[in-house]
């Protein structure tokens, strides 16, 4: 292993085994307080109107009869929110969670009321009066584009966008190298396609809710459900002019997230109602409201062209991807276009990302943003070259694979990546060769994500029996306590039982970024490490000086500090709690700490296989096997690990199959709740068997990689692919539910 | 909201005869709760019958089976003769939600729901059911596809309640079914529905059938050309094909965010064949 690298090569015993998970007795016993399980005396219900128009300018709101009811509180709209002036960003964010001059999506927020209960602030809410002026909307990426589409906004486009095209365009980007054409004129065969994917919702079980208070001092607390306490403080502290330091956020239990509580909605909202109500304030969403007005993903619509030898070498690679984002500038796009082509060693690549707005509520990041929509394309379309040349799909992505050294489609040069080795793992997997039936058909593809670190800051307590706590401000969305525990225990030599992770209040820890990227185990499992060797730092000397010997004469062993080298003397060994227990009288509690923004998070790659079946005369499609190859860098804890690689197949398969925001001719969202927007249900799936590869990461002193995103990047092309085997028709249109496989079928 | 739990079906008729407001009968609840929930439904009254024993139990009537308007779908598979003589019935109320959802919802709430898509109703129309209506008048009876109205509307009257299901005897060789679509394989709303109920003499030919659709009309459909087209055939591929014409021709659906209009008609004539098919398997296991 090359010297500049942070990982050793080690045996553990704490990490790579599977403890019980600490939050496990909470939530099957519903201890667990989740965002909607907060109270306060004295507290209000917080309850929305939204906007019943895609599109419509707000002429006025008439909100006296709603105030004149005993028991209302408050009523505020978005003249109770300061005007921010220099901030796009953090504009667009207010806008979103209370509309200004237009309500911009069926659902979004126009008025809001805090009540003495639940029933009265329905009641008032109905009586809130709002003059609409209804616009024309469009809610299709490539209407939206189109010259004389209707317009959201003017002059959002920044200065990458060409003069000419509809205002609703508001980015271009553009990555890649070589010569395009060049590329194409060496194949034997180029393939041109264009692939669509429909808006989809992360789909956590927990709505968003929270609770909110503030004095006439300033002084405010929020407990909410989020995915990052440091986001919701900044960016309410930003809409509504508080100091960071005054407002105080708490993040409750979870009930999932997957990217989609990387923002607020409620939150500025329920602490404006507080602040004018003098009360504390909860709001919690019904369903309906969270896909109304939350952020799902984006809808895409992404033309390739591929050109392929018939031995199966991909010549050049082009692919044009537009993504709606809602209604303000943001859609992943740019991380689409980085990612489409990123699996392959390719000498020409380009690909251009145009960002777009609709009439449609405010994307936010789900699991990968970006990434699963290019891969669907791309992966297609190698699928499709592959299977017309006769060639073996796994061996023309090995043959194709991006390795060590290879300057990838986005610009970076790899280091060690374990794409080749999931491929090949694949290869010799019994799956792939499994007999199939009649109208079954396999599929694979790859899949790539970039992981982040970021911001982080951990803390570690020694109580005076030896105990230990890790002090960590990332909520766990997938597992990360234990994770962090384990991490912990390794580095201190202690078992798992002997460590408590807790999540801390945006007062008690510094900044830490939000639980996204898929940095936690990573980039806070790096810093819990660190602080630990802080920590142990700290025993050390305290050993040292109850030995009467040089603080570097002593080193930390099985839990303990030994003497060591020639001159330590012979000691018996201190451990841990023999050290903790007389922490008093050598110069007070022991503590580590560590922050850093951290760097080096390694990326990711997948292969997934699917076997599928279709009904030829219904067009439904079963899922009747699935496997995914995950390179993991090192599974701290396998059980979890696993669980994000069948978590990620699973929101593919609903995102393929089924997933889908269906708009109404007026622009209305048709099936704002779980029985229309359709997620895969537990008798929908086969048990999703799962290969880890560790390939260890070099920026992790356990070569951790994080985990959590790759796994929903492969599954709509593995998933397409596999269809189109088992139908002999080619779906380049998702959702590919029942009557649209159907009439591809019925067309072909 | 008023709170009525009566105990015999006496007392039923006279509390809801009594109402001035807008009383709704509460069997299972798993409708009605759910749209009170959500705001749709604000009932001034609502009367509960699961405290009325009669309406709670499954009898048997000259050969056939009485089932009361308070018998969930659970009890209903629990009972070896009703699944042994009416599988299809059972079957397609089985369907009806979860395990949690079986221990509450009854074929009278999905009846009085009206809800075209209603699983249990296409396979009682194709078994020729009979709801026994009950109120402050005395007790008529009704033939379960003139209960559905349109979408949410029933052909009962104001004062007027199921108070139980007749399912009457099977002659020899008899089978039913019901199949429904959805895209998934549980905890959906059918997007075409099919009932089928027939009997075959001893040389397998079919001397009696009833069809039903759900989900491809405002109400579901008795459709007397797809049985015509397999009473007389040992139900071969031609007398399935013309079953299967007649059910797509019958069916007048809408195209919604379920399913299009063509996939609805064509799944309609598939899911005919199926049910059909499995019918008279179960027919011929009967002789
Ligand atoms: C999670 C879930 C899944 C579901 N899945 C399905 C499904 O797969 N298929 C399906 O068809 N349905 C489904 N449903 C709907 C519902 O469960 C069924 O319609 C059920 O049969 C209703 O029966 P109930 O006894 O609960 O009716 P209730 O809710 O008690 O009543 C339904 C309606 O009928 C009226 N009513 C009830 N009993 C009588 C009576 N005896 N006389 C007159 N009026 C009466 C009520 O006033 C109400 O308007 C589902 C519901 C839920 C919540």
């Amino acid at each position: 292993m090359a010297l500049d690298t942070k990982s050793e090569t080690r045996q553990f015993t704490v990490v790579g085994t599977r403890p019980l998970r600490p939050d496990g007795i909470d939530k099957v016993t519903g201890r667990a307080r989740f965002g909607a399980d907060m109270t306060a005396p004295g507290m209000l219900i917080g309850l929305v109107l939204r906007s019943p128009h895609a599109h419509a300018k707000i002429k006025r709101i008439d909100t006296s009869a709603a105030e004149a009811i005993p028991g209302v509180h408050a009523v505020v709209t978005r003249a109770d929110f300061p005007v921010i002036g220099d901030n796009d960003f953090i504009a667009d964010i207010l806008d979103n969670c209370m509309a200004g001059e237009k309500a911009l999506y069926d659902g979004h927020a126009v008025a809001a009321i805090a009540a003495s209960s639940g029933a009265i602030a329905r009641k008032a809410l109905k009586l809130i009066k709002v003059d609409y002026e209804v616009l024309p909307h469009v809610t299709d990426v490539d209407a939206a584009m189109k010259p004389g589409a209707p317009v959201l906004h003017e002059g959002r486009a920044n200065e990458t966008v060409p003069e000419g095209m509809s205002s609703n365009v508001v980015a271009r980007y553009e990555f890649g190298h070589g010569d395009i054409g060049a590329g194409l004129a060496g194949a034997d065969r180029v393939l041109e396609r264009t692939y669509r994917t429909e808006a989809t919702h992360q789909g956590y079980i927990e709505p968003h809710a929270c609770l909110a208070q503030m004095g006439p001092d300033g002084q405010a607390d929020l407990w909410c459900c989020t995915q990052g306490q440091y986001m919701v403080r900044d960016t309410c502290a930003a809409i509504l002019g508080l100091k960071q330091g005054q407002l105080r956020v708490t993040a409750s239990e979870i009930g999932g997230g997957f990217g989609g509580k990387t923002t607020v909605f409620l939150e500025p909202v329920a602490l404006a109602l507080a602040r004018k109500s003098g009360r504390p304030v909860k709001m919690v969403m019904t369903r309906s409201e969270v896909l109304r007005a939350t952020g799902p993903t984006a809808s895409s619509s992404i033309d390739i062209k591929l050109g392929m030898t018939k031995d199966g070498r991909i010549t050049a690679g082009f692919a044009e991807l537009r993504y709606q984002g809602g209604a303000y500038p943001g859609s992943p796009v740019e991380f689409g276009a980085m990612s489409a082509f990123a699996p392959y060693d390719l000498d020409h690549v380009k690909t251009v990302g145009w960002d777009v707005v609709t009439n449609r509520p405010k994307q936010a990041a789900y699991r990968a943003p970006g990434a699963p929509m290019a891969a669907f394309a791309v992966e297609s379309a190698i699928d499709e070259l592959a299977k017309g040349f006769g060639l073996d799909p796994l061996e023309v992505r090995l043959k194709n694979a991006a390795r060590e050294g290879t300057r990838a489609s986005y610009g970076v040069t790899y280091p060690a990546i374990g794409l080749e080795a999931t491929l090949r793992r694949a290869k010799d997997h019994p799956h792939w060769t499994a007999p199939l039936g009649s109208n079954q058909g396999r599929g694979v593809a790859c899949g790539f994500w970039f992981n982040f670190g970021g911001n982080t800051c951990v803390s570690m307590n020694i109580a005076p029996d030896g105990t230990v706590n890790v002090i960590e401000g990332n909520p766990d969305i997938g597992g990360s306590r234990a994770s962090m525990s384990m991490m912990a225990a390794e580095e201190l030599g202690i078992s798992y039982d002997q460590v408590r992770t807790v999540i801390a209040d945006t007062a008690s820890l510094g900044l830490n970024d939000v639980t996204d990227g898929s940095r936690v185990t990573f980039a806070v499992g790096l810093a819990t490490i660190e602080a630990a060797r802080d920590a142990k730092r700290e025993m050390c000397k305290r050993a040292a000086m109850v030995w009467g010997i040089e603080e570097d004469a002593v080193e930390w062993k099985d839990g303990a500090a030994h003497p060591a080298g020639p001159n330590a003397g012979s000691h018996p060994p201190m451990t841990l709690a023999e050290i903790a227990a007389i922490a008093s009288n050598t110069g007070g509690p022991i503590a580590g700490h560590y922050e850093v923004n951290a760097e080096g998070a390694g990326v990711s790659f997948a292969t997934h296989m699917v076997d599928t079946e279709v009904d030829p005369e219904t067009g439904a499609v079963k899922i009747l096997r699935y496997t995914v190859f995950q390179d993991a860098g090192k599974a701290v804890h396998p059980a979890y690990v696993e669980g994000q690689f069948q978590g990620g197949a699973v929101q593919g398969i609903g995102w393929a199959l089924n997933e889908e925001y269906i708009y109404g001719a007026d622009g209305t969202l048709q099936n704002a709740g779980f029985l229309d927007y359709r997620i895969p249900v537990a008798s929908d799936l086969p048990m999703i068997d799962t290969v880890i590869l560790e390939i260890p990461n070099p920026g992790h002193p356990y070569g951790v990689r994080g985990v959590g995103e790759t796994s929903i990047v492969p599954p709509l092309a593995t998933i397409a692919n596999a269809v189109s085997a088992a139908s002999g028709v080619r779906m380049a249109d998702l959702p590919m539910s029942p009557p649209k496989v159907l009439a591809a079928i019925k067309g072909a | 909201m008023q709170y009525l739990a009566p105990t015999t079906l006496d007392d039923a008729v006279s509390m809801l005869a009594a109402q001035a407001g807008d009383c709704r009968v509460l069997a299972g609840g798993t409708d009605l709760l759910v749209r009170m929930r959500s705001g749709f439904a604000e009932p001034d009254a609502v009367m509960d019958i699961k405290r009325i024993g009669a309406l709670r139990e499954i009898t048997t009537e000259d050969g056939g089976f009485r089932i009361g308007a308070a018998v969930s779908g659970a009890e209903m598979a629990e009972n070896a003769a009703l699944v042994a003589a009416w599988p299809g019935v059972v079957e397609a109320a089985g369907l009806i939600g979860s395990t949690q959802i079986q221990g509450r919802a009854t074929m009278a709430g999905n009846l009085c729901n009206a809800s075209p898509a209603a699983d249990s109703v296409p396979a009682m129309v194709a078994a020729g059911a009979v709801a026994r209506l009950a109120s402050a008048a005395g007790t008529r009876d009704v033939a379960v596809e003139d209960i559905p109205a349109g979408p949410g509307k029933t052909n009962l009257k104001p004062g007027e309640f199921v108070a139980s299901i007749f399912l009457p005897a099977r002659p020899a060789r008899s089978g039913d079914a019901y199949l429904r679509f959805i895209p998934r394989t549980e905890m959906d709303i059918a997007v075409v529905g099919c009932g089928v109920s027939l009997t075959l003499d001893a040389g397998g030919t079919c001397t009696a059938a009833r069809v039903a659709l759900g989900a491809v009309a405002p109400t579901v459909i008795l459709v007397p050309e797809a049985a015509q087209a397999i009473i007389g055939t040992k139900l071969d591929d031609a007398a399935l094909d013309a079953l299967a014409a007649a059910c797509s021709a019958a069916a007048k659906p809408i195209a919604d965010k379920r399913g299009t209009v063509e996939f609805r008609t064509h799944v309609a004539g598939v899911l005919a064949r199926r049910a059909a098919t499995i019918a008279k398997t179960r027919a011929g296991e009967q002789a």
